[in-house]
């Protein structure tokens, strides 16, 4: 059983280069293999979460190294809850670039599919800060590839703006990285979480010129307002499917968040005290603001789900920066809900595009298949800005709750419910000069084919997702209070890291 | 030796950076490069610098640190990688758009590129 943890990046690293070698000319096998692929990916990940439902944490030493001398791949709730989200969204993602037909646009769009997925698996499970950073450029080069799919050079341009952006991220990333590993001298996550601790504050420049690096570096991948202006242009320029996929890569940044600053730098060190209450609130704050003014600004639907996007990664960050037990449980569930609406919001958005000439927000003739095209923005729409009845609504309930005995409560609610408002006026207006106007034009005499039934089955399974994330609203919180809780008692993580018996274990004095 | 590598780092970050801000593809191609560069340095000395210490078991009394070389190793092959990838999109926006500013064009976010053509 220990061997399924690795799995998930296996199997899709094999799949890839197959897709490519024996199936390179026949998108009919490409789709079937890379179908079949995520969908033993949802097993397995579905598997691990299961396993790890119950607390234990899985360790997976590669090579039999022990760690820290060794990389290891460690299975908790957290990383596997967002394993499985990754699978489910990617299936339904790559159904619906079959449905749309966006996968034959273009060259190797299932290889690079897969080794997003590899990426992204990767840098869930992993429990090696550089080897984190690994999974970063595998998930990063594969989704400039996708990013690009099918050309054109509005999208090129876009793709450079992201693909430089990204290598800067990076470098600053490695810079971290170095001044990590100059002050500790590991960098095995469980490791560094006991070598941390025995800094003195005294002489602690170094840590915490590491501790703001990889804050910033990971505010960057989570598109955090001053650092997110790569987001906009890339996802609004990126294939439909794609935007809907890279719906979870904002997550990995918050991802990575959570899980550094809750084990590897806790919110009662002494050495970085302050820095979330300090730094990443305010710019959590912001960022709602921006996204949700971006979402009444814009004038073309695509930017105006991208500025949705940055919005409610802002709603994610402020709750983690609260870093209670109750703030982290609340942004694990606005998580999957998030990633879910987004992923709706950008395929309903490439859904109208495949209709009419441009996605600008005035009115245009109406579309095949508008009124369940509508009916499904409208849902989604719903569930983003966090009306009731849907997951968005309970999402922000949690989060106002949880920032109730924060210093900064007046602050959250204020912004919290003003930016709802804004984004009410937004996407009302979106959506009634995109859907309702077009009914006021005469219908154009050669209209485009409707979409395929596929692509609103891809599309109707994420919103029934969303809906069953509304409906066990309970349970999901329940579980996401779990998650925390094995978060902030990371003594059984560390043990598990580094009490494993492997290789060069006992770890030896001297490195 | 340390000031020579600090002050390595230093001017190479410095150039990277200011080269970033042009703003042009080329350039800033080229300052991503510089950065790079810098950040393996960087990465080379965070294992203490020693001179003339074997990184694997011998007989000798002193060591070098092995592990920032492995990471040197890998930060190399990816961000040459990266870089290929760049110049590739990078030319084809060039080729695309005969234009190599990195920053939109003023109000093109305001209507779909796609349909003024």
């Amino acid at each position: 059983m220990m061997h399924w943890i690795i799995l998930p990046v296996i199997l899709p690293a094999v799949l890839a280069p197959f897709i490519v070698l024996a199936a390179r000319y026949h998108i009919g096998i490409q789709r079937v293999l890379s179908v079949a692929g995520v969908l033993a990916l949802v097993a397995i990940t579905a598997g691990l979460a299961m396993q790890a439902s119950d607390g234990t944490v899985t360790l997976y030493q590669l090579g039999d190294w022990a760690a820290p001398f060794g990389i290891v791949l460690v299975a908790d709730r957290l990383s596997t809850m967002m394993a499985l989200l990754t699978a489910i969204l990617g299936l339904c993602v790559l159904l619906y670039s079959i449905g749309s037909k966006w996968d034959a646009r273009g060259r190797h769009f299932h290889a690079l599919f897969q080794f997003q997925m590899m990426g992204l698996m990767g840098a869930f499970l992993t429990g090696d800060l550089f080897n984190l950073f690994v999974f970063f450029e595998v998930l990063l080069i594969a989704s400039y590839g996708l990013m690009i799919h099918s050309g054109g050079h509005v999208r090129l341009r876009a793709g450079v703006q992201y693909v430089l952006y990204n290598l800067l991220g990076s470098t600053l990333f490695l810079f971290a990285l170095g001044a990590l590993y100059a002050e500790t001298g590991t960098l095995n996550m469980a490791d560094l979480a006991g070598r941390v601790a025995l800094i003195d504050a005294g002489g602690s420049v170094g840590i915490r010129v590491a501790a703001v690096l990889l804050l910033l570096v990971f505010a960057i991948k989570a598109a955090v307002v001053p650092l997110h202006f790569w987001l906009p242009s890339s996802y609004a320029e990126a294939p439909g499917p794609v935007a809907a996929l890279f719906a979870i890569m904002t997550k990995v940044g918050a991802y990575a968040i959570i899980r550094v600053y809750t084990l590897i730098f806790p919110p009662d060190l002494e050495v970085t005290a302050g820095l979330h209450s300090l730094w990443l609130a305010p710019a959590a704050l912001i960022s709602i603001a921006v996204g949700m003014i971006g979402v009444l600004a814009a004038r073309r639907l695509d930017r105006l789900v991208a500025f949705a996007v940055i919005g409610s990664m802002g709603m994610v960050m402020i709750a983690i920066a609260l870093f209670t037990q109750a703030g982290i449980a609340a942004a694990l569930y606005y998580i999957p809900h998030s990633t879910l609406a987004a992923a709706v919001l950008f395929l309903t958005a490439d859904l109208v595009r495949s209709g009419r000439a441009h996605l600008d927000l005035r009115a245009a003739p109406p579309i095949a298949g508008a009124s369940l095209t509508a009916g499904m923005f409208f849902v989604a729409a719903i569930a983003m800005i966090g009306l009731p009845p849907l997951s968005g609504f309970v999402g922000k309930l949690l989060i106002l709750n949880a920032a109730i005995n924060s210093p900064l409560v007046v602050w959250i609610w204020a912004v919290v419910l003003c930016t709802s408002l804004i984004s009410i006026v937004g996407f009302s207006r979106a959506g009634s000069t995109v859907f309702w106007k077009a009914l006021a034009l005469p219908a154009e005499d050669t209209q485009a084919p409707p979409p395929s039934a596929l692509a609103f089955t891809a599309v109707g399974g994420l919103l029934a997702l969303l809906i069953a994330l509304t409906v066990l609203a309970g349970p999901v919180h329940r579980y996401t209070t779990a998650i925390a809780a094995q978060l902030f008692a990371p003594a059984p993580y560390i043990g598990m890291v580094l009490d494993t018996p492997g290789k060069l274990s006992p770890p030896q004095e001297g490195n | 030796m340390e000031l020579l590598v600090a002050s390595a780092i230093g001017i190479l970050t410095a150039a990277g950076l200011y080269l970033v801000q042009r703003l042009r593809t080329f350039p800033v191609i080229i300052g991503v490069s510089l950065l790079t560069y810098a950040v393996n340095v960087f990465l080379f000395a965070s294992g203490r610098l020693t001179i003339g210490a074997p990184p694997i078991l011998s007989d000798a009394q002193t060591y070098t640190d092995p592990l920032p070389q492995a990471l040197v190793l890998t930060a190399i092959v990816i961000s040459f990688g990266m870089t290929a990838v760049v110049v590739m999109i990078a030319l084809g926006a060039y080729l695309g758009a005969d234009d190599d500013h990195v920053n939109d064009p003023a109000e093109s976010g305001d209507t779909d590129p796609e349909a003024a053509k």
